[in-house]
């Protein structure tokens, strides 16, 4: 008897309880659809049609000649050898703006970190090249910072006695790393600013107390402690810049080995119109930002996941 | 050296190295107040009779039409992204399914997608349904370029609603609708502010797609400064005028919200 009425007295409720389970998951699955489907039609839809469009034959000068034409776009990236400069180029501002927009924001951070007077006013001044609009930024520093007449920068050159220098047209390169290493210090200073913050003191005063100097605490604890705040810094950083087209279009209109893949695609799809061709750079900006992103996602996603956790 | 002069030295080193960093933002907002002639001129002034010449002149460029898209733009997309945002960051904190967990590795995978794998079927689509050039497109693309940051950075705020809140509006019979709107809303409402706030950002300094997405009537104002490279004669003091009025909607709400900007700039993974 209680062998039959058990399963019986039991079976109700857990019955019920994966029902309430069920209904749980489509009520979340309801409040996350919106956004899901949303993203999908216009990001992940347009991805794969690009993919697409990277094996067609498809200038729209020649409409007529529209077809598929396997990997010939690649091949024709490759040989007309634009594509490896613009890779090059890609990697190289990308590199330098974060590696030396890293190593300002790590000074400043330091800096502001103290008890310094008028901190307050310090800290809003230095965020402001990241607010302020990038055309705007490329435009202030294309003129009235860079300009062989009016440009402070060889104003202030004069001043020290040494030559003038056509900045965007002598080293079009160092122009844009210039620009954009003052648009990302503040934002690489923000990231580490905050891990600052979050040191123990009693770390450091233990440190203080059994005698390591400035220099030692430095490198022996807050680095490391820092590293977590960096390796954000630095893929945000580099997923950003990589994309970067702004300061190239109003800099140096991609000359002089600034090409970026970003600028490279505007240049062939809506003055080369080549719609195939420059749905091959596209693709070959997501590799390149897969193969940047994962050397640090996943240690990143753990942090990311730590932090996130109740 | 004592160790007070010693502090002393580093503060000043300090502040002269903020200064500067910010003398090109100064430097635009002077000029933007100077007669076309002093501003360009080959010995800078910083003592002048300033003028409202450079505003006069980039309005006169058509600035308003440019300004109006910029919030168009800016605005809708801060509003798509917060209205689709809140409730999957909802589903994805406090509801937390695991069936639904996979989502989250969905959105931030789609932050990082580059915006030139997606440009180009966008603008055929838009074109073919003769779309382009329309402020709303830009709006509601902005608005799926954002939302990614959104719903990582809200679902960042919605972990630290207290659960016990939650449970005792449920007790109490709150519907899913009221749980939300009246009880976790209010205490999240920092959150959803510095959210918006970087969707603003994004979307009001976004330079690549409006370029291609926009020609006259939508052209928002990025790319009305960056017609000035092809400007020819004097124009630095219109430019500057121009570009300040440009910056200052953005300079002045990241003064205002310094404190969530990290947290939004981080995507949430910093407190």
């Amino acid at each position: 008897m209680t062998t039959t009425t058990a399963p019986r007295a039991v079976a109700p409720p857990s019955e019920g309880r994966k029902q309430a389970q069920r209904k749980n998951t489509w009520i979340s699955r309801g409040l996350l659809s919106p956004a899901v489907i949303f993203l999908i039609l216009l990001t992940q839809i347009p991805f794969v049609v690009t993919i697409g469009f990277s094996t067609i034959r498809w200038n729209l000068l020649y409409p007529l000649q529209r077809g598929f034409t396997g990997i010939d776009n690649y091949k024709a990236a490759l040989s007309s050898g634009d594509l490896w400069p613009a890779i090059v180029a890609t990697v190289l501002i990308t590199a330098f703006a974060v590696v030396f927009s890293l190593l300002f924001g790590l000074l400043f951070a330091v800096l502001l970190d103290r008890n310094l007077p008028g901190r307050a006013i310090a800290r809003t001044l230095m965020i402001t090249p990241f607010l302020i609009m990038p055309a705007a930024a490329s435009l202030i520093w294309k003129y009235s910072m860079f300009d062989t007449n009016i440009g402070m920068v060889n104003w202030a050159l004069q001043l020290l006695h040494l030559p003038i220098v056509s900045w965007s047209t002598e080293h079009p390169m160092a122009s844009v790393v210039i620009v954009l290493t003052w648009q990302f210090t503040p934002f690489m200073m923000l990231i580490l600013l905050a891990g600052l913050q979050g040191q123990s003191r009693e770390v450091l005063e233990a440190a203080q107390v059994d005698g390591a100097g400035a220099w030692r605490t430095f490198t022996w604890i807050t680095l490391p402690h820092l590293r977590m705040y960096i390796e954000i810094g630095v893929l945000l950083g580099s997923v950003i810049i990589i994309q970067v087209f702004d300061p190239v279009a109003i800099l140096t209109k991609g000359t002089g080995g600034t090409k970026t893949l970003a600028y490279l695609l505007y240049e062939r799809a809506f003055i080369g119109l080549n719609i195939g061709e420059a749905a091959a750079y596209g693709v070959v900006t997501v590799v390149l930002t897969i193969i940047v992103a994962t050397v640090a996602l996943k240690t990143l996603f753990k942090v990311f996941m730590a932090g996130g956790e109740r | 050296m004592t160790r007070s002069a010693k502090n002393t030295l580093i503060n000043i080193g300090t502040w002269l190295l903020v200064l500067i960093f910010f003398f090109p933002v100064f430097w635009m907002f002077v000029n933007g107040f100077k007669p076309e002639a002093i501003a360009s001129s080959v010995h800078p002034k910083v003592i002048f009779h300033p003028v409202m010449t450079g505003y006069h002149l980039a309005m006169d460029r058509g600035m308003p039409d440019y300004l109006r898209n910029s919030i168009i733009a800016a605005t809708s997309a801060t509003v798509i992204t917060v209205v689709l945002g809140i409730p999957a960051a909802y589903a994805l904190s406090i509801r937390k399914v695991r069936s639904v967990e996979n989502s989250l590795s969905f959105f931030i995978s789609t932050r990082f997608m580059p915006l030139a794998a997606v440009v180009l079927p966008l603008y055929m689509i838009l074109k073919n349904l003769d779309l382009l050039d329309n402020i709303w497109m830009l709006a509601i693309v902005y608005g799926a370029v954002n939302l990614p940051v959104t719903v990582w950075m809200l679902r960042s705020f919605f972990l630290e609603v207290p659960l016990e809140i939650i449970e005792a509006a449920r007790v109490d019979g709150a519907g899913l609708f009221r749980e939300i709107v009246r009880i976790v809303l209010p205490l999240v409402l920092p959150g959803i502010a510095a959210a918006a706030l970087i969707t603003f950002i994004f979307s009001w300094n976004e330079y690549f797609l409006a370029t291609l997405l926009t020609s006259s009537e939508a052209r928002t104002t990025p790319p009305f400064l960056g017609s000035f490279v092809d400007g020819r004669g004097q124009f630095l003091a219109v430019l500057s005028a121009a570009a300040t009025i440009a910056a200052l909607p953005v300079i002045a709400a990241g003064w205002i919200a310094q404190k969530q900007l990290v947290r939004g700039l981080s995507m949430g993974a910093i407190k």
